[in-house]
C-alpha cells in the first residue's frame, strides 16, 4: 500500500513538473519572436522613444526569469495581464469562456464515452462478424473527415434544409440547460462523431489484445458462461486500457473543440484563441495555450493514477 | 505484388484507385482545369451550369479550376511536410535508439515534453510568433508531428537492438552506420512505411484545419481548406459546393487509410 | 457403466494459416479408462495439445475439429450445445495449462479462482470450496496452505502456482483432467515437486489424466499407457514399461536414442599449460542487482566445459562478462594470458574474433531480412577480408561443414529453414569469424531432441576437425553428460561445484549438485517414487 501511494505521488510530482516546464515552453516561444513584444505591437516604424517606454510598460527590461515567475504567479491567481489588441484584461475575455468551452466538451464526452465504449466493446466481442467489419469501414471513414466537414454538412441538413437545429449556436446571455442542449446539439454531434470513431477503434484493439490472454481462454476451459467471462474475467483487467483511451482521445476532443467552435460561431475559448492568432495577440495565445495544455496534462494525469489504481498487479504489491 | 493486389479487398481497391486519380488531377492540373487559378472570371457565387460546371466562388473564380489546383498546392505541401516529418523522426529515433545513454534521454524527455502540449493548439502559439506563411506552416508541423514518428522508430528499432543477431553485429565490431544500415532498418522499414500513410493523413487534416481556420496556406493560392472557409455561408443557403473541397479532403484520407488498413491487416496475417 | 471414459476417433483438426485450412491432426484414435493415466508425447508440431484440448470438444482460436468423433462417458462433445459442452468443462474435465502464471488471471486472488469453479457449476458452497481447497494446498505442501488463497497470482513463485493450478482442476473432483506440459518451463528441482503434487493428486480421486509432454522420462513417472505422436499421426502406443523397453517403431528408437549419447573422454589437460580463458574473481551486477559473486575458473584449449544451474544461477551472466557484453565490477578476465578490455566496445577487431557466441533462439539470432550468404559471409568479410568470389567461397566450405548442401542454402533467408538448420546457420556464422572460442548458450534447449542431438554431434565433430574449445551454457544435465569434458555447478551467482565430467557425476557430491543431479528425471518408470523415498527418509 505504501508503495502504491509512493508510485501514485511520483506520478503526479512527474505531472506537476510536466506543467511547469511546458508553461516555460510556453512563456519562453515568445522570447523566439523577431524583436520583441514591444516592437511587435507598435510595428517597425515606431520610434526608439516609444518603444523603450512600451517596454518598461510591460516591464520587458526586467530579466526573464522574474517576468516568467510573475507571468506564472499571476496565471496561477487567474491573472494573465491584458490582451494587446484591445487592453482589456484576459481574465475577463476567458472567464466565461472557458466556461462555455469546458460545458460543451463534458456535453460531448458524456455521449461520446459510453457510446464509443459499447460500441468497441461489442465489435471486439463479434470479431470478424459483419456488424464488426462495418464498424471498422465506418470508423475508418469518420475518422478520415475533417472536423469542419461534418460540422458543416450537419448544419447542410438538419439546419439549412430540416431546420431542425440552429446552425450557429448562440449562447449569449440567459441560457436555460435544455435551451443549451437544444442550441449547442450540433457542435456536440459533431464532436461526439469524430471522437467516437477513434475511440471505438481503440477499445475493440484493446479489447481484443485483452481476450487474447491464456487467463482467459482458461475460463472458457473453465466452463464459465460468456457473460461471466466477460464480466469477471475481462472487464477488471481491462479498466486500465479503457481509461487511457478515454484520457487519449479527450486529447482529440480538445483539438477539435476548437474547430467546432469556430464552424458554429459558439463563444468558447477554441474561437477566442484563433481570433487571437489572427490579431496576433500574443498574450491571450499564451493564456489561452497554457489552460488548455494544463486541462491535457491533467487529464493524462488523472488516467495515469486511475490506471494504475485499477491495475491488480499494482494494487498488491510482492 | 500483382498477387497481393489481386487478393486486395474492395476498401483497398478503392483507395488504390482513389489516390491514381489524384495524382493525374495532381500532374496534369494545368491541363485539366478549365479557367486559371487566382484569376476572377464570372460573377461571384455563380451557380452550376455549362460555363462554370460548379458555379464560381466569393470573389468569381471557377470553382472547378481551384479544386483541380487545390489537389496540387494542399496535398503537395502535405506531402513535403509529411517527408520532413518523417526523415526528422526516424533519424533522431534511429539516433537514440541505437547510441542509447544521454542522448536518448535527452530527446526522449525533449519529445515527452513537446508531446504534452495538444498539437493543434501549441501550432497556433508557434503560428502566431512565426507568422503565418507556407514556410513556417510546413516547419512548424513536420516538427511537432515528427515527435510521433521518433516515438514509433525508436520503439520499433528498440525491439531489433534486444534481438540477439543485432547483438552480435555488435560484438563483431560493425560500425554505426553498418548497424543502422544493414540490421535496423531493413526490420523497421514495414511498420514506418504504415506509419508513412497514417501520418500523411494526420498532417494532411492539421493543414487543411489550419488553412481552414485562416492560419495555413494564405490566399490567393488555391486551398482546400481556405477554400471551404471562403464559401461557407453558401452552406446556410442549403448549398454543397463550399462542401466540395471538404469532401475533397476526406476521399482522400479514407483512400490512404483504406490502404494503410489493408497493408496492417496483411501484415499482422503474416506474423501469426 | 462401461470402463471406458474417453473414446476418441478418427479425430481430424485444422488450423488457419495465411487464408487457407491445414490439417494439424490427420485422423488419430485415443481410448482412455477411468483412473488411468494416458502420456502424449510427440516433438514440436506433433500436435498432442491440440488433441488433448479435443478431448474437451475444444480447439484454439482459429482452429477447428473438422472430423471424427469425441465420446466421453457415453456423451458425443462434438454434437452439444454451447451451454452443454460449458456444463461438462471444468466440472468433469478439468485443464491444467503450461504457464499458471498466463494462466490465472491477475485480477483476483487465487481462492476466488478455485472456488469459481464448483460454484458456478453448482457442485458446491463457496465456504465448502474453500475448505477444501485449504485441504489440498496442504496435501501438495504449499507454503502457508491457509493464506495462499488470498494472495494475488503475481504474489506467488512460479512453482508454487503451477501447484496451485493443478488443486483448482480438481475442485470438482473431475473426472478427466488435461495436463498440457505443466512441468516444462520450470526448473528441475522445483520441477520433481509438481510432479510428484500431480502424481498424488491424481492417485488420490482416480483421476484420469491425458499427460502431454516432450520429455521421455516425465512421462515414463506420470502414464500407464503412452503414445506417441507425429506430424499429427500417431506412431505408436503401448503401455509405459513395454514402450521403454521394447519400441517397435523407428522414430520411436530413434527418440529413446538420443540419451544415449556421449562423447568420449579426454586426456586432463597437461600441468602448466596456460589455459585459454581465465576468468579470476569476477563479481558482477546488472544495475545494482548483484548477479556473480567472486566467480573464478579456467577453461582449456580443445575443451568443452558445460556451466549448469538453474534460472538466475548468473551461468550466462559469467558468459557475458567473457564476451565483454557485462563488464564486471570486480576481477579480470583472460583470453590467452592477455587481459583483454573489460567492454567490448574497447576490444580490438582481433580480440573481437577470438571469442563468438551461438544463441539459445535461432529466430531471434538470424536477421530475418538477410540472405544466409551475408549471415555467413559478413564475419568473413569484415575480419578475414574475404570479398566477392573469395567470400562466397567461404561461405560454401562453411555450409558444407555444417552438413547442409551450399547451392541449396546459400541464397535462402532464415524463414525458408527449420529451427535446427537455422541452428546450423548460427554456427557458420560463429565459425566464419576463426574464433579460437565459442560460447554455446542454451543452443539446444528450444529443439527437438532428435534436431537437438544433431547439433550436439555436429558441434563435436566441429571441435575434433578445427580444435575449437566451447563454453557450453546449459540447464540440461543430459546435455553435460552428452557432450561436457569438464562441469562448473552454479547457483545464485557462486560456483558450487567444478571438476571433470567423471569427478562431477561420481559421488560424493555437495548437496546441491546432489538435489540438482538427484531430480533430474530418468528413464526407469519408478524413478520418482525412489527419489521421494529416499527424500522423505533423509527428513
Amino acid at each position: 500500500m505504501i508503495a502504491l501511494i509512493q508510485l501514485i505521488l511520483s506520478r503526479v510530482a512527474l505531472g506537476l513538473l510536466t506543467l511547469l516546464i511546458v508553461s516555460a515552453v510556453i512563456f519562453l516561444s515568445v522570447e523566439l519572436l523577431p524583436g520583441d513584444l514591444a516592437q511587435e505591437i507598435l510595428g517597425q516604424r515606431a520610434t526608439e522613444e516609444s518603444v523603450a517606454a512600451m517596454r518598461r510598460d510591460l516591464g520587458l527590461d526586467r530579466p526573464l526569469i522574474e517576468r516568467y515567475v510573475s507571468w506564472l504567479g499571476g496565471a496561477l491567481r487567474g491573472d494573465f495581464g491584458v490582451s494587446l489588441a484591445n487592453g482589456r484584461a484576459i481574465q475577463d475575455l476567458i472567464g466565461e469562456r472557458f466556461i462555455n468551452t469546458l460545458l460543451l466538451a463534458a456535453y460531448t464526452a458524456s455521449i461520446a464515452v459510453p457510446v464509443a465504449i459499447s460500441l468497441g466493446l461489442a465489435a471486439a466481442l463479434y470479431r470478424n462478424s459483419i456488424f464488426d467489419r462495418m464498424v471498422n469501414v465506418t470508423t475508418l471513414i469518420t475518422i478520415s473527415f475533417p472536423e469542419f466537414f461534418v460540422g458543416y454538412i450537419l448544419i447542410l441538413f438538419l439546419s439549412s434544409k430540416l431546420g431542425w437545429f440552429p446552425g450557429i449556436s448562440n449562447i449569449r446571455g440567459d441560457v436555460g440547460f435544455f435551451e443549451f442542449l437544444y442550441k449547442t446539439f450540433l457542435p456536440a454531434l459533431t464532436l461526439t462523431l469524430v471522437i467516437t470513431a477513434h475511440m471505438m477503434r481503440m477499445t475493440r484493439a484493446a479489447i481484443i489484445n485483452l481476450l487474447a490472454r491464456p487467463y482467459i481462454e482458461m475460463a472458457d476451459l473453465k466452463g464459465m458462461p460468456r457473460r461471466r467471462i466477460i464480466l469477471k474475467h475481462a472487464l477488471p483487467n481491462a479498466l486500465a486500457p479503457i481509461i487511457n483511451v478515454i484520457a487519449l482521445n479527450m486529447a482529440y476532443l480538445i483539438t477539435g473543440v476548437v474547430l467546432v467552435e469556430v464552424v458554429f460561431v459558439y463563444p468558447g475559448l477554441g474561437q477566442l484563441l484563433v481570433d487571437s492568432v489572427s490579431k496576433r495577440d500574443v498574450t491571450v495565445v499564451q493564456a489561452a495555450c497554457l489552460i488548455f495544455a494544463s486541462v491535457y496534462i491533467i487529464l493524462n494525469l488523472t488516467a495515469d493514477v486511475l490506471s494504475i489504481v485499477t491495475n491488480p498487479r499494482l494494487m498488491h504489491k510482492k | 505484388m500483382w498477387n497481393d493486389l489481386k487478393k486486395a479487398p474492395l476498401t483497398a481497391w478503392f483507395g488504390i484507385v482513389t489516390i491514381a486519380f489524384y495524382i493525374v488531377l495532381i500532374i496534369f492540373a494545368d491541363v485539366l482545369a478549365p479557367f486559371d487559378e487566382t484569376s476572377i472570371v464570372g460573377r461571384k457565387f455563380e451557380p452550376w451550369g455549362a460555363e462554370f460546371l460548379l458555379g464560381t466562388d466569393n470573389l468569381g473564380r471557377d470553382m472547378l479550376s481551384r479544386l483541380i489546383y487545390g489537389a496540387r498546392n494542399t496535398v503537395s505541401i502535405a506531402l513535403v511536410t509529411t517527408m520532413i516529418t518523417f526523415a526528422l523522426g526516424v533519424f533522431m529515433g534511429l539516433m537514440a535508439a541505437t547510441l542509447g545513454g544521454w542522448l536518448d534521454q535527452l530527446i526522449s524527455r525533449l519529445v515527452d515534453v513537446l508531446m504534452s502540449i495538444p498539437m493543434l493548439i501549441f501550432a497556433l502559439l508557434l503560428l502566431t510568433i512565426f507568422g503565418t506563411n507556407v514556410v513556417s506552416l510546413v516547419l512548424v508541423i513536420a516538427i511537432l508531428d515528427s515527435t510521433r514518428v521518433f516515438r514509433l522508430a525508436r520503439a520499433v528499432a528498440m525491439d531489433v537492438i534486444v534481438m540477439d543477431f543485432f547483438e552480435a553485429a555488435q560484438l563483431r565490431g560493425e560500425g554505426l552506420l553498418w548497424q543502422i544500415r544493414r540490421e535496423i532498418l531493413p526490420n523497421v522499414m514495414p511498420p514506418l512505411i504504415a506509419e508513412f500513410g497514417l501520418r500523411f493523413c494526420f498532417v494532411f487534416l492539421v493543414i487543411s484545419a489550419l488553412s481552414f481556420l485562416g492560419l495555413g496556406i494564405q490566399p490567393p493560392t488555391a486551398d482546400w481548406g481556405s477554400m471551404v472557409r471562403d464559401n461557407a455561408t453558401l452552406i446556410t443557403f442549403g448549398e454543397v459546393t463550399p462542401l466540395l473541397p471538404a469532401a475533397a479532403i476526406a476521399w482522400l484520407t479514407i483512400a490512404v487509410n483504406f490502404v494503410v488498413d489493408w497493408k496492417l491487416h496483411q501484415a499482422s496475417g503474416l506474423k501469426s | 457403466m462401461s470402463d471406458i471414459l474417453l473414446d476418441i476417433k478418427g479425430l481430424k483438426v485444422e488450423g488457419k494459416s495465411a487464408d487457407t485450412w491445414q490439417q494439424i491432426i490427420n485422423g488419430v484414435d485415443l481410448t482412455l479408462n477411468r483412473g488411468e493415466v494416458i502420456g502424449l508425447i510427440g516433438e514440436s508440431g506433433a500436435g498432442k495439445s491440440t488433441l488433448g484440448l479435443a478431448a474437451m470438444g475444444y480447439a484454439h482460436d482459429g482452429c477447428r475439429i473438422s472430423g471424427g468423433s469425441v465420446n466421453f462417458d457415453g456423451i458425443d462433445l462434438l454434437n452439444l450445445s454451447s451451454a452443454q459442452s460449458r456444463g461438462l468443462r471444468g466440472k468433469r474435465i478439468a485443464y491444467v495449462a503450461q504457464s499458471a502464471a498466463a494462466s490465472f488471471n491477475p485480477a483476483h486472488r487465487i481462492i476466488d479462482q478455485y472456488t469459481e469453479g464448483p460454484v458456478v457449476h453448482k457442485v458446491k458452497g463457496r465456504t465448502e470450496a474453500k475448505k477444501e481447497a485449504e485441504v489440498l494446498f496442504e496435501k501438495l505442501q504449499l507454503p502457508n496452505p491457509h493464506t495462499i488463497g488470498f494472495r494475488y497470482p503475481h504474489q506467488v513463485s512460479g512453482g508454487q502456482l503451477q501447484r496451485a493450478m493443478t488443486v483448482m482442476a480438481m475442485s470438482c473432483k473431475p473426472d478427466l483432467i488435461i495436463f498440457d506440459e505443466p512441468t516444462t518451463a520450470l526448473d528441475v528441482t522445483t520441477q520433481i515437486e509438481v510432479l510428484s503434487a500431480i502424481r498424488n493428486i491424481v492417485d488420490e480421486f482416480n483421476t484420469a489424466a491425458i499427460y502431454i509432454t516432450h520429455d521421455l522420462a516425465v512421462v515414463a513417472q506420470m502414464a500407464d499407457r503412452i503414445k506417441i505422436l507425429l506430424k499429427g499421426d500417431q506412431v505408436e502406443e503401448a503401455p509405459t514399461a513395454e514402450m521403454l523397453d521394447a519400441p517397435q517403431e523407428e522414430y520411436t528408437k530413434s527418440l529413446w536414442a538420443v540419451r544415449s549419447l556421449k562423447s568420449p573422454i579426454k586426456p586432463a589437460p597437461a600441468k602448466g599449460d596456460v589455459p585459454l580463458i581465465q576468468v579470476q574473481g569476477v563479481t558482477a551486477a546488472y544495475g545494482k542487482v548483484p548477479v556473480l559473486h567472486d566467480v573464478s575458473f579456467d577453461i582449456h584449449k580443445g575443451r568443452t566445459v558445460a556451466v549448469v544451474g538453474e534460472s538466475g544461477s548468473g551461468k550466462s551472466t559469467a558468459a557475458r562478462v567473457i564476451a565483454g557484453l557485462l563488464p564486471p565490477s570486480e576481477g579480470q578476465v583472460l583470453i590467452g594470458g592477455e587481459a583483454f578490455p573489460t567492454h567490448f566496445k574497447q576490444r580490438s577487431k582481433a580480440q573481437l574474433q577470438q571469442v563468438q557466441m551461438i544463441y539459445q533462439m535461432a529466430d531471434t539470432a538470424l536477421n530475418p531480412k538477410q540472405k544466409i550468404s551475408e549471415i555467413i559471409g559478413r564475419p568473413a568479410e569484415y575480419y578475414l577480408d574475404l570479398k566477392g568470389k573469395a567470400a562466397r567461397e567461404r561461405v560454401r566450405d562453411l555450409l558444407f561443414q555444417i552438413e547442409l548442401e551450399p547451392d541449396q542454402f546459400i541464397d535462402r533467408y532464415p524463414s525458408e529453414l527449420s529451427g535446427g538448420q537455422k541452428q546450423r546457420i548460427g554456427i557458420a556464422r560463429a565459425l566464419a569469424a576463426e574464433p579460437s572460442f565459442i560460447i554455446c548458450d542454451e543452443v539446444t534447449s528450444a529443439l527437438d531432441q532428435l534436431v537437438a542431438e544433431g547439433i550436439l554431434r555436429l558441434l563435436q565433430k566441429l571441435q575434433g576437425d578445427l580444435d575449437l574449445t566451447y563454453m557450453f551454457i546449459t540447464h540440461d544435465l543430459a546435455t553435460v553428460r552428452a557432450i561436457a569434458d569438464d562441469v562448473i555447478v552454479m547457483k545464485d551467482g557462486a560456483l558450487v561445484e567444478m571438476g571433470s565430467r567423471e569427478d562431477i557425476f561420481a559421488p560424493p557430491h555437495p548437496d546441491y549438485t546432489e538435489l540438482l543431479l538427484s531430480s533430474v528425471p530418468q528413464m526407469d518408470p519408478n524413478w520418482l517414487t525412489t527419489v521421494l523415498n529416499g527424500r522423505a527418509q533423509e527428513r
